[in-house]
């Protein structure tokens, strides 16, 4: 067993942490989430610069092959450190989805084309019934001439208003078995009957839902396998459900260490507010819901990377996590009494994450529910 | 013992029902999302703030404790408590909290005559409405310690200083304020309560973005601001004891359980209406439980409530003041939690801003981001548990 880091991994973290802290201040953050592309594409296109969006991917599709704990350490950071980019979206969401999914063609051309930053790309998965399992795919693709026909609406599509291209899930067949007839389509985010409406939410994170008219996709944009695609999802959003948990992490951490600094700064009855025990009781709690948090997180990134089956590790770990950066940022607030409700104090930027986070790849109760199967009930 | 209203009561509720359910229905969709925020985040929020808040006076129910000599009706705290709660349930506005609520309690036992006869008229009527110049960047829960300072200057006072997170300063018309007029004291002993005009100029008022970005809260600034030394409450740096005579308000927190009564009604329609995956989330065991929990928690709040009130009938609101604190944190943090289960419920579209496809008007999307500032406005919980602890355990401080 080590527990640790290797050097590259620490030298990556500490370069991140110093480039996110230096580009992407918090009033930037707010100002760029106010924005109406919802990202900066000065500071996206020198996180490109950096390498970043080759970190996911082996060097035959053009990444850096490196291991998947690096892409871990890449979202702890750039949760510790907010940055509204498009890196989820194009990166772990589709990028992963397309290296689990795509042919060999299709990982040649679509992975090189993210990991060298050319195209930004989206993963549209859920829809306005607001399920996450496959009984919850509707959008149609009906086979006409050479190809299919998508109709439908897909829901809560991050990115969709800023990407090039999109991979749509939609179901080819209909079948007892929600799972089965599944398939996944690439899709020009811009093709004719496609309609994008930004959804206005408390995440201001590029929430959008797109709707589908007859658009009309060749065969050959069948992501591999048709009807296949609900196990090619299940697979990719291990992976991209860690990825965020990591993220999550980082925010949490960053949540009780300014918390912790505004106890020891915060004087009221003539004493730091950090004196009081019971705020004493909720900082050690969050402390152990973030150590709990990472513990977990470490383990079963690593598991997924390794590619062994934990899929109910997996579950564990995004509902405890949730909780944990619900509680950590809700506690926050308090601490910080009145000036944590606003909107120019940093905690309530991560609170605000911390709930649509929750919502990203599953909710406590998805994951709980999964939990339970998981465990034999 | 007998819990149940006198018929009179029961006509007065019904004739509360009545007039929140016809004029709820004027009322712009900003009142959906309740709070504080509904009535001073829009301008039409506030305008149908002042036209409840004139209907609420013709009707006499705004002064409806008041001793009948300044045109109240000498009603019981338990008459007050029926009339909040149904008020609270139907999400009326046209109470101005501060006035209503906290001024004229004031001026009731603590203004000499002639103050009485000035200001408590324009309060009862609705037409005047009031902000708390309370807080101050470093005198928080430590209130005691605040800097903001009133030097007499012949007929007048000279306020110099800041406040801060005052609701609704944007809109009022007057300021309720704690200065500091004994500048060797540090502490309680050189306070003084004044009212003032927020039209004296040498105001500034700035405004604070809540977390969801709504303009509720500001930051008061005085600059050489001249308030008439008729003006001031009680004497001079007895600020202190006036602010705790006026906790003999109604303090029962019943508003809080009668609104939270409604939206579970709302969300038990909606689980009703609502499938996913096939089912509807009515079936859904874990949500029949969490919903069933508020509700049994929203009943035990109404008990403690009324219990409360009882008491302030009896006997003044000391004997109740650890019973107030508790139900103030029990209360908010109830709140609290039916938002949190609220936005399980809704699951993703807990996240959407008031739009078309935002559940209840964007409801827990707000509320969410506004739930906490319930839990800190008024006196934190952990002010109010302390408060519980020392004087209704008698713990040492
Ligand atoms: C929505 C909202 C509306 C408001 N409206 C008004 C208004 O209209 N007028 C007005 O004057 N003020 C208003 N306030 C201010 C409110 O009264 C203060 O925010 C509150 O008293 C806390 O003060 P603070 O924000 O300075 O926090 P602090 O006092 O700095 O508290 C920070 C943290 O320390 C804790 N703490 C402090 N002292 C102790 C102690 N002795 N023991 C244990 N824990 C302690 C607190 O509980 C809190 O968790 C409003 C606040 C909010 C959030």
């Amino acid at each position: 067993m080590n527990l640790d880091f290797n050097e590259d991994q620490e030298i990556l973290r500490s370069s991140a942490k110093n480039f996110l802290e230096k580009e992407c201040p918090k009033d930037l953050v707010r100002e760029i989430e106010e924005s109406k592309e919802g990202y900066s594409p000065e500071i996206w296109n020198k996180m490109i610069e950096l390498g970043w969006t080759g970190i996911a991917f082996p060097e035959d599709y053009g990444g850096y092959g490196g291991d998947f704990m690096n892409l871990i350490v890449l979202m702890e950071e750039m949760g510790r450190n907010i940055i509204p980019s498009p890196f989820f979206s194009t990166v772990v969401l589709s990028g992963l989805t397309i290296l689990e999914g795509g042919t060999e063609e299709q990982k040649k051309e679509y992975l090189e084309k993210i990991a060298v930053g050319e195209i930004i790309m989206s993963l549209a998965l859920y829809e306005p019934n607001g399920s996450y399992n496959a009984s919850g795919i509707t959008v149609s693709a009906t086979p006409k001439d050479d190809g299919y026909v998508i109709n439908g609406t897909k829901m809560f599509v991050n990115d969709a208003n800023i990407a090039d291209y999109l991979l749509v899930v939609a179901r080819t067949e209909d079948s007892d078995n929600p799972e089965e007839g599944v398939t996944i389509f690439l899709v020009e985010a811009k093709a004719s009957g496609i309609t994008c409406n930004k959804v206005p939410t408390m995440g201001l994170d590029n929430s959008c839902e797109v709707i589908f008219d007859n658009v009309s996709i060749p065969k050959a944009n069948i992501l591999g396998e048709a009807g296949k695609a609900w196990e090619v999802i299940q697979k990719s959003s291990e992976k991209a459900i860690m990825a965020k948990c990591a993220e999550m992490v980082g925010g949490a951490q960053a949540s009780l260490d300014m918390t912790n600094a505004y106890a020891k700064e915060r004087v009221q009855y003539k004493q730091p507010i950090g004196k009081f025990q019971v705020i004493q009781h909720y900082l050690a709690d969050m402390m152990i819901k973030v150590g709990t948090s990472r513990n977990i997180l470490y383990e079963v990134s690593w598991m997924v990377g390794q590619n062994i089956p934990c899929a109910m590790k997996v579950s564990a770990a995004k509902s405890w996590i949730n909780e944990a950066y619900k509680f950590i940022t809700e506690r926050g607030v308090q601490i910080h009494g009145g000036i944590g409700t606003t909107r120019e104090c940093d905690i309530g930027l991560y609170y605000r994450r911390a709930k649509t986070a929750e919502l990203i790849l599953g909710d406590t109760g998805h994951h709980l529910e999964n939990i339970a199967q998981e465990i034999g009930l | 013992m007998d819990f149940s209203f006198t018929p009179e009561q029961e006509k007065l509720k019904k004739e509360f029902e009545e007039f929140f359910i016809t004029e709820m229905k004027k009322a712009p969709p900003t009142y959906e999302t309740g709070g504080l925020e509904a009535m001073f985040g829009s301008d039409v929020g506030w305008e149908f703030h002042l036209y409840m808040a004139r209907e609420l006076g013709k009707k006499g129910w705004l002064a409806m404790a008041w001793p009948e000599k300044y045109g109240g009706k000498d009603a019981s705290v338990i008459d007050q408590v029926i009339f909040s709660e149904v008020r609270g349930y139907y999400g009326g506005p046209g109470v101005d909290i501060f006035g209503i609520g906290i001024v004229a309690p004031t001026l009731l036992v603590a203004a000499s005559e002639k103050q009485r006869e000035k200001f408590l008229p324009p309060i009862a009527k609705g037409e005047l409405m009031y902000c708390q110049g309370w807080s101050e960047p470093n005198a928080g829960s430590d209130l005691a310690s605040l800097s903001t300072t009133a030097v007499k200057d012949e007929d007048d006072y000279i306020i110099n200083g800041q406040k801060i997170w005052t609701s609704g300063a944007h809109r009022a018309d007057w300021m309720f304020i704690l200065v500091r007029t004994n500048l060797e004291e540090k502490r309680s002993k050189g306070l003084t309560y004044l009212l003032l005009d927020m039209k004296a100029p040498g105001i500034t008022v700035r405004p604070i973005e809540a977390m969801d970005g709504l303009h509720m809260f500001n930051e008061v600034f005085f600059d050489d601001v001249r308030v008439p030394i008729a003006n001031r409450i009680g004497e001079e740096n007895k600020g202190w004891e006036v602010t705790r005579q006026s906790m003999n308000f109604e303090r029962s927190s019943i508003g809080i359980f009668s609104e939270n009564q409604k939206t579970i009604e709302d969300l038990v329609r909606f689980v009703k209406e609502t499938k996913r995956d096939g089912k509807p989330l009515a079936e859904n065991q874990v949500i029949r439980n969490k919903l069933a929990e508020l509700a049994a928690e929203t009943e035990v709040g109404r008990a403690m409530a009324y219990n409360i009130a009882w008491m302030q009938e009896k006997g003044g609101l000391f004997l109740a003041a650890s019973a107030a604190s508790a139900a103030k944190v029990f209360g908010t943090e109830l709140a609290q939690r039916l938002v949190y289960v609220g936005a399980d419920i809704l699951g993703q579209y807990s996240q959407v801003k008031e739009s078309k496809w935002a559940p209840f008007h964007g409801k827990f999307e707000t509320n969410y981001q506004n739930c906490m500032g319930l839990n800190i406005a008024g006196g934190t919980s952990e002010i109010q548990r302390n408060l519980v602890a020392w004087i209704g355990l008698g713990l040492p401080r």
